[in-house]
């Protein structure tokens, strides 16, 4: 396998102009919302709001006013986060979902039947049905430019390099050293998803932040959807053994009434 | 903060799945009854035996009709069975109930089908000499068989589907361990409702009947103390009942489609009274459960504070 290549997000440089989600949708010819007619959100700057099946970019507008002269913008460019495990890739029932040779997850359209198990699978809200193709799609961390030696659209239009791409392990390195220079600043940053030995076995698409992980609309532990699978179905299986019991002792007990009603384990029986 | 379940989409299961979970658990829990009475009950229970098979057989083809609809690409519904860049290998992952499911419903369907048309045989219903030959094989020890495995596979049928939706990061969904169970317990509960309807129509007598009625009394109290177990086990989420779903889970799910009816078997009124109302307690769970999961979509930090 080649190295593991993904993203590092620094929002702390992210100015919210959007040129990533504009790169992501000419690159990958993804079709306009409305059909192009724009509907403002009505309550943020930002319109596109969310990821889903034709915004496979995001800028997050996180507008934090006490009033109007008391607050801060935080931005964050929002992205498929190619979890090493990824709990889409484990529920697909169709294997359209794939781990690529650059660690990246890629949903396959042409194998992709559009159940949607994915998009519920996905801890991050990612994935969404494209409309279109009636298949569910995300970002392909630009799969199509990897193979060829090309850089994502995204970080290759990034006027700031809030979005960096590169090998993961070089990518650690210089997170943590911004990490290191912003505290030193007096800013209060963390990364997310960056520890091999996180949740989720580290995301190759991961972020510097400086508030709680939820005010980015990220979950604080995410987790893959089949931790829930032994406990389950094991619930379930003991309920039909308990049901399978109690059926049984029915049917028992009903012969043993017509055994004593015909007089005992003599009488006249309905075996079938 | 919200649970962690809270920052994931809606999958968008709505009208077509929601039948799906009801008329798959439905059909699954007839199949494991009428496999029960087929091993251990009388003579007098056939007519039952009969009808179960003919609605696990008829409620699974639709089952696998509305989630086939469902799909975006509903031509690449052989996706979930075979690789389709390796046709005809198998695509099968044990890990995820989707694709277990896929399989189950497919497998199940064709014991179901094999047991009712042993079952037409058996009454001389079959026209085409095709299907009495194969329905006349499916009698004796083979029908045992058949019926045997194809009731384990109903159960499973019945209960996957909540375990489907624990393994997930939904809302509601992934936060109780306890949905599979439910889902199955209603299954087999709606299942005996369902032979207590139908039944009568193929001659079922009253003693196969009242066994029945008896049966989904035991069923219904444990399904009451499963969803208990449900509600409690949801914790801090219990707050998303505080919606039109959660009214419609007291009152549709709670009162109307368990309580009621217990009250009516304590009674002794008409079996069939209580039995429609399990039918529609069975299907207003999954209703509620699937949409008030389903409203929740993507939380979002109301201005970032």
């Amino acid at each position: 396998m080649a190295q593991a290549m993904g993203f590092f997000t620094d929002t702390t440089v992210c100015i919210g102009c959007k040129a990533c989600e504009v790169a992501c949708k000419e690159w990958n010819q993804l079709p306009a919302e409305n059909g192009g007619v724009r509907e403002l959100s009505g309550d943020s700057y930002d319109n596109t709001r969310k990821l889903d099946g034709i915004h496979w970019r995001h800028v997050r507008f996180i507008e934090q006013f006490k009033g109007p002269y008391d607050g801060r913008w935080l931005m964050m460019s929002d992205v498929c986060k190619h979890c090493v495990q990824a709990g889409c890739l484990e529920v697909c029932p169709t294997g359209a979902i794939i781990r690529t040779q650059f660690d990246t997850v890629v949903i396959q359209s042409d194998v992709c039947n559009g159940c949607r198990a994915c998009i519920a699978a996905c801890p991050f809200g990612v994935i969404d049905i494209n409309p279109v193709s009636g298949t569910a799609q995300k970002c392909t961390l630009c799969y199509d430019r990897l193979q060829v030696g090309l850089e994502p659209a995204c970080s290759k239009a990034c006027p700031t390099d809030s979005i960096q791409f590169g090998a993961i392990s070089e990518l650690r390195t210089r997170a943590e050293k911004r990490v290191a220079q912003l505290k030193s600043q007096g800013v209060d940053a963390e990364l997310y998803g960056a520890s091999p030995t996180g949740p989720l076995g580290g995301l190759n698409s991961f972020y510097l932040l400086v508030d709680k992980p939820e005010v980015y609309g990220l979950p604080r532990h995410p987790e893959l959807p089949t931790q829930n699978l032994r406990k389950s179905a094991g619930l379930s299986v003991a309920s039909a053994a308990v049901l399978g019991v109690l059926a049984l002792v029915g049917l028992r007990k009903r012969r043993m009434d017509e055994h004593a009603a015909a007089g005992g384990p003599g009488g006249t029986s309905h075996a079938s | 903060m919200p649970p962690d379940t809270f920052f994931s989409g809606a999958p968008h299961w709505t009208w077509f799945i929601i039948p799906y979970f009801f008329v798959g658990g439905l059909s699954g829990g007839a199949y494991f009854l009428a496999a029960l009475l087929e091993w251990f009950g009388h003579a007098e229970d056939r007519p039952v035996v009969r009808t179960g098979y003919d609605v696990a057989a008829i409620g699974i083809i639709v089952s696998g009709a509305l989630l086939t609809i469902d799909l975006g690409k509903p031509l690449r519904f052989w996706h979930m069975l075979f690789q389709s860049a390796n046709f005809p290998t198998i695509m099968f992952k044990g890990w995820s109930p989707i694709s277990f499911g896929a399989w189950a419903i497919l497998v199940c369907g064709l014991f179901a089908v094999l047991s009712a048309l042993g079952a037409r045989a058996e009454e001389g219903r079959l026209q085409s000499a095709a299907l009495r030959a194969v329905g006349g094989a499916v009698r004796g020890g083979v029908a045992k068989l058949v019926t045997g495995v194809g009731g384990l596979l109903g159960l499973f049928v019945a209960g996957y589907t909540g375990v489907l939706l624990s393994v997930t990061n939904r809302p509601i969904w992934a936060d109780s361990p306890w949905l599979g169970a439910l889902f199955l317990v209603s299954g087999v509960s709606t299942g005996a409702a369902a032979l207590i309807v139908f039944a009568p129509g193929r001659g079922a007598t009253t003693r196969s009947l009242e066994w029945l009625s008896s049966f989904d009394t035991r069923a219904l109290v444990a399904e009451l103390l499963v969803l208990v177990l449900f509600i409690v086990s949801l914790g801090a989420v219990n707050r998303v009942w505080l919606s039109f779903w959660g009214l419609l889970l007291v009152v549709g799910v709670l009162a109307l489609g368990i309580l009621w009816p217990l009250r009516l078997h304590a009674k002794r009124a008409p079996v069939g009274q209580a039995a429609r109302l399990v039918l529609l307690g069975g299907f207003l769970l999954r209703v509620a459960t699937m949409l008030a999961s389903e409203g929740i979509d993507r939380y979002r930090v109301a201005g970032g504070m």
